[in-house]
């Protein structure tokens, strides 16, 4: 995935890699002895939590070891909703963030192409909500929002929001909110792509009388689908686990919460870590098959 | 004649307004940081220098933020070393499980934080671990270091293998050949990989939340405060990481257009 989108790009040299033997070994095993203990068997535990069930000498918080599939059974049934209105979120933000971000990568990288400063401002502007705390980000467009704030009155006096009308708290403040903190995401991948892009296969369009229309359609939007599939999953899958954009005390409301919500009320508050853990296991799931679906395309030495 | 492109003016347009969007927020924080508020940063209520200067009468604000400095700090030194092995494991060697070795690298990269989040404590509540700073430090380790692999192994892959051949050639040492040819030139592809680490680990909430027990870190301290209103105090210490940021990025960028000046000369 083209996550170093930043600096300048020298060229690849070959390498010519040679048998690795005992040098490569010992370059590898710490890291991914790491990675297997704090990433991988944590994952096991997941599994194993989700399938506990309630400890017969009673307590909160306290579970023995266990095969409960009810716990997912009851993990769905109890919050169906937010399972539904994580990934319609997920779904809706990403599309959004796609539409809005495309336009600018394209511009960073094929039309300030040949002008180094303005696509080095450009870029800077693109990472520099990174650099601010987003969670204070999301707040400041609660206090933009809320209820009697300058464009939510403007609003109100102009006519198009009535009286009792409100922002914070609804549906279209959480997905508003997840786009605003995503479009970098999508933008990154998009334009080192985009960067790599041959504008000669383009100019070969219109010397054969594509329209630009037709051009964009045909070259410059396929040869850029491995960027708008890095974006996409980048945006996807955060926004699919988040839970503070769609927190009561930030954008959301009563009737906002998301999967993540859920998973923070149950395992950081009432201790149910079982249910818990079994819609977080869901959530990975559903994660994996999409991914397998893209590592399918590409193969694996393209992922990183 | 040429024909009136909209794309032409709509384009530029159209950036240009998103990215002013794109700053409003932070604009915002840094306005507000200057408010002379009472209780809540809600409504403006005229300037002041006084947030800024005496940012730890806000106690909580100062010690959230000293932890996650020392937390970055020392995750940022554990996730870089161990990724910069395995990038330059990655690239120059051939070895079994290679597929299984990316698999494993990128899966962190495409794992919802809460996952891991809930994940690594689901095992530190099995293990008995009690949370605090070492269980931050471990988790943020932990999901930094497929980027630094990434950022690295991107550098690695533009070193040109004659330079180290060379070296042996003069016979140098493979210590002397790491440490005079290959680590120098490896060595802004390192510090951009640490400076990515420092900041996905400082900024991290979702996972932090999960893993650190008691210890407040700065988004802790945003997200608890957000419940009844967060202090100026917390909007001049974004601004202040905000700025020395953009100074760093700025200067980084400055320095390697000047080289490219110099090269193409």
């Amino acid at each position: 995935m083209a996550f170093v989108a930043f600096g300048s790009q020298a060229p690849t040299k070959d390498q010519n890699p040679t048998k690795g033997g005992r040098v490569a070994l010992w370059l590898l095993l710490p890291g991914l002895f790491y990675l297997a203990l704090f990433f991988i068997t944590p994952l096991i535990s997941l599994i194993i939590t989700s399938l506990k069930q309630p400890s017969l000498s009673g307590g909160i918080g306290r579970y023995d070891l266990g095969v409960e599939f009810g716990n997912y059974a009851y993990a769905i049934t109890q919050y169906a909703p937010q399972i539904f209105r994580s990934f319609s979120f997920a779904l809706l933000a990403t599309v959004l963030a796609l539409a809005i971000s495309y336009p600018i990568a394209y511009f960073i990288a094929v039309r300030a192409r040949d002008r180094p400063l303005l696509k080095g401002i450009l870029l800077t502007l693109v990472v520099a909500p990174f650099f601010i705390s987003f969670l204070l980000r999301t707040f400041a467009w609660k206090q933009i929002f809320s209820n009697d704030s300058l464009i939510v009155n403007l609003l109100k006096d102009v006519g198009i929001f009535g009286s009792d009308s409100y922002i914070i708290g609804t549906n279209f403040a959480v997905v508003f909110g997840l786009v605003y903190n995503f479009i970098p995401f999508m933008t990154l991948p998009i334009y080192a792509n985009l960067d790599r892009l041959d504008l000669r296969l383009v100019e070969a369009g219109s010397d054969l009388y594509a329209s630009p229309a037709r051009t964009f359609r045909k070259i410059t939007f396929p040869l850029s689908m491995p960027g708008i599939i890095s974006g996409t999953l980048l945006t996807f899958i955060p926004i699919s686990g988040d839970y503070v954009v769609a927190s009561r005390d930030f954008l959301g409301g009563p009737d906002t919460a998301m999967i993540g919500n859920v998973v923070e009320a149950n395992f950081l508050r009432i201790q149910d870590y079982p249910t818990a853990s079994a819609l977080s296991v869901m959530l990975m799931a559903t994660i994996v098959v999409l991914v397998s679906a893209y590592v399918k395309r590409s193969g694996t030495d393209d992922l990183l | 004649m040429t024909k009136f492109s909209l794309g032409k003016f709509l384009l530029p347009t159209y950036v240009f307004l998103t990215f002013l969007f794109l700053m409003i927020p932070i604009g915002y924080t840094f306005v507000f940081s200057f408010n002379d508020s009472i209780k809540s940063n809600i409504i403006w209520r005229g300037f002041t220098l006084d947030n800024w200067l005496n940012v730890c009468d806000q106690a909580d604000v100062c010690s959230a933020f000293g932890n996650s400095i020392l937390i970055a700090v020392t995750a940022t030194l554990i996730a870089t070393t161990l990724g910069t092995m395995i990038a330059i494991a990655l690239v120059r060697y051939r070895f079994k499980f290679r597929s299984a070795t990316n698999l494993l690298l990128f899966l962190p990269l495409a794992t919802p934080e809460v996952v891991m989040g809930a994940g690594l404590a689901a095992q530190f509540l099995d293990f008995g671990w009690n949370k605090g700073l070492s269980t931050v430090i471990i988790a943020h380790v932990m999901f930094t270091l497929s980027f630094v692999v990434v950022t690295v192994k991107a550098r690695v892959a533009t070193l040109d293998p004659a330079l180290e051949e060379a070296g042996r050639d003069l016979y140098a040492s493979p210590t002397q050949v790491f440490r005079r040819i290959t680590f120098p030139l490896l060595l802004p592809g390192i510090l951009a990989a640490a400076m990515l680490a420092f900041a996905l680990s400082f900024d991290d909430f979702i996972i932090t939340q999960f893993n650190s027990g008691a210890v407040d870190t700065f988004p802790k301290f945003v997200y608890t405060a957000a419940a009844r209103g967060i202090p100026p105090e917390a909007n001049v210490v974004g601004s202040a990481v905000f700025l020395v940021a953009m100074a760093i990025v700025i200067a980084v960028q400055v320095r390697s257009s000047l080289k490219q000046r110099k090269l193409s000369k």
